[in-house]
């Protein structure tokens, strides 16, 4: 029964740490609810939650700030920090672009870019861009802290490398340097508030005509986020054109492993992907 | 065993308690516990804002809202929007004039949503008030007498603070 679920609303790190030292059975983190009130309500996997830790009044996690080429991203900033973020803008614009297409103003309220990684879906909005971006993610427990790199946290199907009692703090994002892009691409059934068919992001720099430090995420083709190093491998130190893109192509249909499901088939995801990555790199 | 709450929230300028499970909805609450009717269920799951609220300033889906997550929240619902005399807002007279209801399932969030905008004082663009009321789905396919709706009452005056029975969400966006 929901109404039996006992549930800790925390205030500060130091009491969401407190509770998860407890290891109580079936311990779910609760930030902005835009997917666990979800689950909840529709009894998807309702007998594993034991107890929730409600970790949405934890101020010191609410953070955007860029200093010195990083930026931080704190697990509790909502897409509407996001994309009202001067910091955000100036570091890393295509943050703000996904904050601003991942749903409707509502849903940018309360959704968290912490819930967006921890919920680990492979159409998550951000977790491409997360990954191209290079981000590594900062966790902690009353163990202490690790980071962890974005690509390694993600480890199967909505499974992450986060500890039972770890929760993910912050995001931290190396700033674009002068001459280089990060640029991103949702497939949706509409502009606002769809969940996406496909998602592509790619960050790079062209220096003396060749492609320099590309680095290039996918979502919704694979269980996971993905980060399609044979494609960047395809295009990396080679100059822009017809030639090169139908390469990195061709490696990207070789790494992706879409499904059919109901939102599409993997046929489709297959021709959106290596549609919107030619699109994608003629931007460069 | 049974988990509860003593939430203690403000809803259209008045203190509201209620014992509730801690993860019941915002929008069961505000239905069950304290009568206030106007803000629907459609979904149930954050896809079609009838159940939009204003909670702290900010336009959400009270299907989304745990109670433990509105304590001490200040609330406005689609019943706060009118004057304490009953006089409706600018937006729902505009409502009115405009025809931006048809069948009136969407029409509570659709005003809370709209009044969300008004309040954030942006130009009211077609693309900005499109924007604005993206999460909002009206099944009659009413959006283009809606959006003229907020434009309208964009171009109405305000009342002074105060006479709205809900409280004025703050800021632009």
């Amino acid at each position: 029964m929901i109404a039996d679920i006992p549930v800790t609303s925390v205030r500060s790190l130091d009491e969401a740490y407190a509770v998860l030292a407890r290891r109580a059975a079936g311990l779910r983190v609760l930030a902005g609810g835009t997917d666990l009130m979800v689950q909840i309500q529709a009894r998807v996997g309702l007998e594993r939650i034991g107890h929730i830790l409600d970790i949405w009044k934890v101020s010191e996690l609410r953070h955007v700030t860029l200093d010195g080429g990083t930026l931080r991203v704190g697990a509790l900033a909502t897409y509407t920090d996001l994309l009202r973020s001067e910091a955000v803008r100036a570091a890393l614009p295509a943050l703000a672009q996904v904050a601003r297409e991942v749903g409707a103003w509502a849903i940018q309220n309360r959704g968290t870019l912490g819930g967006n990684v921890c919920n680990a879906s492979p159409a998550g909005d951000t977790l491409p861009i997360l990954i191209a971006a290079g981000a590594t993610f900062v966790v902690g427990g009353p163990r202490g802290e690790r980071r962890i790199a974005a690509e390694e946290f993600f480890v199967a199907y909505r499974k992450t490398a986060l500890a039972a009692d770890e929760l993910l703090l912050r995001a931290e994002l190396p700033a674009l340097a002068p001459g280089e892009r990060l640029v991103y691409r949702k497939v949706g059934t509409r502009r606002a508030q769809s969940i996406s068919r496909a998602s592509l992001a790619v960050r790079a720099r062209v220096e003396a005509g060749a492609f320099r430090g590309v680095r290039i995420a996918a979502g919704c083709v694979a269980p996971v986020p993905l980060r399609c190093r044979a494609t960047e491998a395809a295009l990396e130190g080679g100059g822009p054109g017809a030639a090169a893109f139908a390469a990195a192509r061709a490696a990207l249909d070789g790494e992706i492993r879409p499904i059919d499901d109901l939102r599409a088939t993997a046929a489709y995801r297959r021709r959106v992907a290596g549609n919107v990555l030619e699109q994608l790199l003629a931007a460069f | 065993m049974s988990a509860t709450l003593e939430l203690s929230l403000t809803v259209n300028g008045e203190t509201r308690t209620a014992t509730v499970a801690p993860l019941a909805r915002l929008l069961d609450v505000l239905r069950e516990a304290f009568g206030l009717t106007g803000t629907k269920e459609g979904c149930g799951e954050g896809e079609c804002g009838a159940c939009s609220v204003i909670l702290d300033g900010e336009l959400v889906n009270a299907c989304l809202v745990p109670a433990s997550q509105a304590q001490g929240a200040v609330v406005t619902t689609v019943e706060g929007l009118a004057a304490r005399d009953g006089t409706p807002s600018p937006l729902q007279q505009a409502f009115l004039e405009c025809g931006g209801a048809q069948c009136g399932i969407c029409t509570p969030g659709m005003l809370v949503a709209g009044q969300r905008f008004l309040d954030g004082g942006a130009p009211a663009t077609d693309a900005a008030v499109r924007e604005a009321i993206a999460g909002n789905l009206c099944r009659c396919t009413g959006y283009a007498k809606i959006v003229d709706s907020i434009q309208r009452a964009a171009a109405t005056p305000s009342p002074p603070p105060g006479e709205r029975a809900g409280v004025r969400g703050p800021g632009d966006r």
